[in-house]
């Protein structure tokens, strides 16, 4: 079956939030804070407003009014306190978008700069243990003797990894238009992951009761996190829209995604590992420092896979944040998982080698019988069916685990392998199915990111209804359906698959139609640990002069439940490994201590990976048949992909050359220090 | 300023038009072809590829004004009558699409790298040469593999390119 809405986007029919036509619509362009801390004293607007075209210019001198600013982030305009560069400060709202961007910069903002400090270190005096880590799990735990653990270790590993600041940079960049009717309803077109979130956010922020405003995204261009969140640029349109009395579009640049749409915390991580003389874990020890802003916290759960992923007598983790003048980091493809696998990995790789044993093996000796931290059983697990697969595929068999001695003319070749987790998830949703014509229309307030969230859930339809997928069509991207929960947390497949099956149940015994809540379900859902795994092998080839890595061939086994398309699991899949590749070699947004700026905002410095980049990556999986997660028995694979890769490459960089590089991303200068 | 210019076709008029606009800008907000995707705005993407006079360029990057009284084709026009063309086909049958946003400027440089080889009664291009050809089209959710498959099969279906 093809990708349901493909033919529009072949042919460029598929609209986007910002190309919705709105009569008489205006633009507004965000002037942001030119210091990281300080006061802004006043906004000079009288040389934007005599510009052509402007029709206002909002500004956090004269706050605009809003209903709630429980969040600060989405409060905009409301506080002349600047605590990160890059605050919305003021706005200009004209008739065209050119007319508008010309006079923000003709905005004058006075600040008086305070001292700022954005530089994340292990010793940062304000480091501090959030209370919780997202979503919502202890930040610390410990069990066991970690002491005795790592004195009876026959190898030890004590090595800290860092990873920085990475942003999601989806490609089509945050926008949004918001049209007001005359009784005082909003429709906000919007580049989200959840409209029903967005909505019921956008509502509150504004004061406004939820049933008077409706978010439409039919189609988001990505989002891997950034869009999951109701992001600034929507309260903007918003509230420029009210005080111009027009219908006001705003599109951030890609310049301005940086500070106003989230990124991936930087991270250090200390790791501990002990292993006996057969190569069992004695101790297992991940601490983590991550930086958060100074008015939003945000507490990524980094160390959290690894209260899933090994057996051990003792194990402790835990994080610490330093409150930076930055802006808030936000959610990344696989928050936690993603950097937290790359350190665990890595480290897991080095005490292998320590230990004398083929990492593939050392992984498998290591396999728990439940999961380590909480001891609850695994739904199914089969880390170690995905790393045999794997290895099988790959030919790791006759691998020579000495580093550094395979030499192709200038090129230094290697393997490496590391293991992938993410959580199985899923929340509750609300759908509705019911006959029409000769068919059926399913409706739900999913989103479609990319993901091919609108075709799987139309063959999960048409599974349940006994019909063919032609016959079925799935209405989503539109918080006037019902309630759904957003696109996240690889979470999509299993909420709302879970809903749509439920409506599609009812509608088969009544007949006409049928609508189902599965709020009830996700909170009886029994006690299991519900996660994929996938084990990936990287092969790389190391330039000696330059320090140049190529990829040739990138392997990744998944086990993630039921796969409910192969086609779009597979781009799923390599996407996420691709965009791990990028973490690996290529991602990093630059930090001016200086200046209390990021770096390089653009994408010709912001390197992710291009089609020239990549040589063979291909992914496969074993199919589970887990009665314990939901009526679709899928776990999930949006984020999976992109766990482990980074730790992959680092593990064949270092079995290529004999150098281990500690710190995201590995370049040609690091390389070569 | 006012600018001339034959878009997919026709002859297409936009007035007003500011000296330092971009040929994007007008297809997008002037033509109300929105198909052309706008994602760095200087060049680094891909999204908003176009071919002006059989070229491929990247539309931000081009003055409005220099593409007057030349031809721009964008991804609407490689689907003037409602049927897809072969690289559109070969995108939607490979699972080449993911949110959407790179697609057409994709369609666009793949059609003209199929024009210029296949089409041109030349060795389809190899995987190396796909890939060097696509370098500057971003895309942030397939990870290139089924658009390669893309190219390969539209390549594999070919000659007659228009
Ligand atoms: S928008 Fe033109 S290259 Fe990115
Ligand atoms: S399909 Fe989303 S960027 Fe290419």
């Amino acid at each position: 079956m093809n990708r349901v809405e493909a033919r529009d986007k072949v042919t460029g029919r598929a609209r986007y939030a910002y190309e919705y036509p709105a009569h008489g619509v205006a633009y507004a362009y965000p002037v942001q804070a030119p210091v990281a801390s300080g006061v802004v004293r006043s906004v000079d607007a009288s040389a934007a407003l005599a510009m052509p075209g402007v029709l206002a210019v909002l500004s956090c001198t004269d706050p605009p009014e809003i209903g709630s600013g429980d969040d600060p982030e989405l409060a905009i305009l409301q506080t002349t306190q600047v605590v990160y560069r890059g605050q919305l400060v003021a706005a200009v709202v004209a008739s065209t978008l050119e007319n508008a961007r010309a006079a923000g910069r003709a905005v004058r903002v006075d600040c008086v700069a305070r001292q700022h400090d954005v530089r994340l270190r292990a010793d940062h005096p304000g480091l501090y243990t959030p209370e919780k880590v997202n979503p919502n799990f202890p930040a610390v735990t410990e069990y066991g003797d970690i002491a005795a653990g790592l004195a009876a270790a026959a190898a030890r590993v004590d090595t800290t990894y860092t990873t920085p600041v990475e942003h999601n940079n989806p490609i089509e960049p945050h926008a949004a238009l918001a049209v007001w009717d005359p009784g005082g309803g909003l429709t906000v077109f919007d580049s989200t992951q959840g409209p029903s979130a967005d909505r019921d956010t956008i509502a509150k922020v504004l004061g406004l009761a939820p049933d008077r405003v409706r978010v439409v995204s039919p189609h988001v261009g990505g989002g891997f996190g950034s869009k999951g969140t109701t992001r600034p640029h929507a309260i903007l349109a918003a509230i420029a829209a009210r005080a111009a009395g027009r219908p006001v579009k705003v599109a951030l640049t890609r310049q301005q995604m940086f500070e106003l749409t989230g990124y991936r915390t930087p991270t250090i991580q200390r790791l501990q590992l002990g292993a006996d003389a057969r190569g069992r874990l004695t101790a297992v020890v991940h601490d983590v420092v991550e930086q958060t802003a100074i008015r939003t916290e945000f507490a990524e759960q980094a160390a959290v896979c690894t209260r899933a992923m090994y057996a051990s007598p003792a194990m402790r983790t835990t994080h610490r944040l330093a409150r930076l003048n930055v802006p808030p980091p936000s959610w990344m493809r696989a928050p936690g998982e993603c950097p937290g696998m790359y350190a665990l990995e890595s480290a897991m790789d080095e005490l292998a080698e320590a230990a004398g044993i083929d990492p593939v093996e050392f992984r498998i000796m290591n396999e728990p019988r439940t999961e380590p931290d909480s001891g609850l059983p695994f739904s199914s697990r089969n880390l170690v069916g995905c790393l045999r697969e794997g290895a099988r595929r790959f030919g790791w068999a006759d691998r020579d685990p000495r580093p550094g001695i395979r030499r192709e003319g200038r090129w230094l070749a290697g393997t490496g392998v590391a293991a992938s987790t993410y959580p199985a998830r899923r929340r509750p949703s609300r759908a509705t199915a019911e006959a029409s014509g000769d068919g059926f229309i399913v409706r739900i307030a999913a989103a479609d990111i990319g993901t091919g969230a609108r075709t799987a859930l139309t063959r999960i339809a048409a599974e349940t209804l006994g019909a063919p997928a032609a016959r079925v069509r799935v209405e989503m991207g539109d918080s006037a359906l019902p309630q759904a929960s957003l696109a996240g947390g690889s979470m999509g497949t299993a909420s709302w698959g879970s809903a749509v099956v439920k409506a599609c149940e009812a509608l088969l015994k009544n007949g006409s139609s049928g609508s189902a809540d599965t709020a009830e379900d996700v909170r009886a859902d029994a006690a299991f640990a519900r996660h994929a795994f996938g084990a990936q092998f990287a092969e790389v080839l190391v330039d000696s002069a330059t320090g140049e890595v190529r990829v040739p061939r990138l392997l990744g086994v998944f086990a993630a439940g039921r796969i409910v398309d192969e086609t779009l699991a597979r781009s799923q899949f390599i996407g996420g490994m691709t965009m791990g590749l990028g973490m690996a070699l290529m991602e990093r947004t630059g930090v001016d201590e200086w200046e209390g700026a990021f770096t390089g905002k653009d994408l010709a410095q912001y390197h992710v990976a291009t089609c020239a980049d990549i040589q063979d990556v291909d992914a496969v999986w074993i199919e589970e048949d887990d009665p314990h997660l939901n009526p679709v028995g899928a776990k999930g694979i949006g984020e999976i992909g992109i766990t482990g890769t980074a730790a992959a490459i680092g593990n064949a960089v270092y079995h290529a050359t004999g150098r281990r590089v500690r710190d995201l991303p590995i370049t040609p200068a690091r390389l070569l220090r | 300023m006012r600018v001339t210019l034959t878009v997919n076709g026709s002859q297409r008029t936009a007035d007003d038009v500011w000296e330092g606009e971009s040929l994007l800008f007008v297809l997008r907000e002037r033509l109300a072809l929105p198909g052309s995707k706008n994602a760095c705005e200087q060049g680094e993407c891909g999204s908003c590829t176009v071919l002006l006079d059989d070229v491929p360029v990247c539309a931000c990057l081009v003055a409005a004004g220099q593409a007057a009284h030349r031809r721009v084709v964008t991804v609407e026009g490689l689907a003037p009558r409602g049927e897809l063309g072969p690289v559109q086909q070969a995108f939607l049958e490979a699972g080449a699409v993911q949110c959407g946003f790179c697609t057409p400027g994709l369609i666009v440089q793949v059609h003209d790298l199929l024009r210029r080889t296949a089409g041109a009664g030349l060795p389809p291009p190899g995987d190396a040469d796909i890939r060097e050809a696509l370098a500057g089209n971003l895309c942030r959710c397939t990870g290139y593999e089924k658009i390669l498959d893309a190219v390969r099969l539209a390549a594999s279906r070919l000659p007659v390119m228009p």
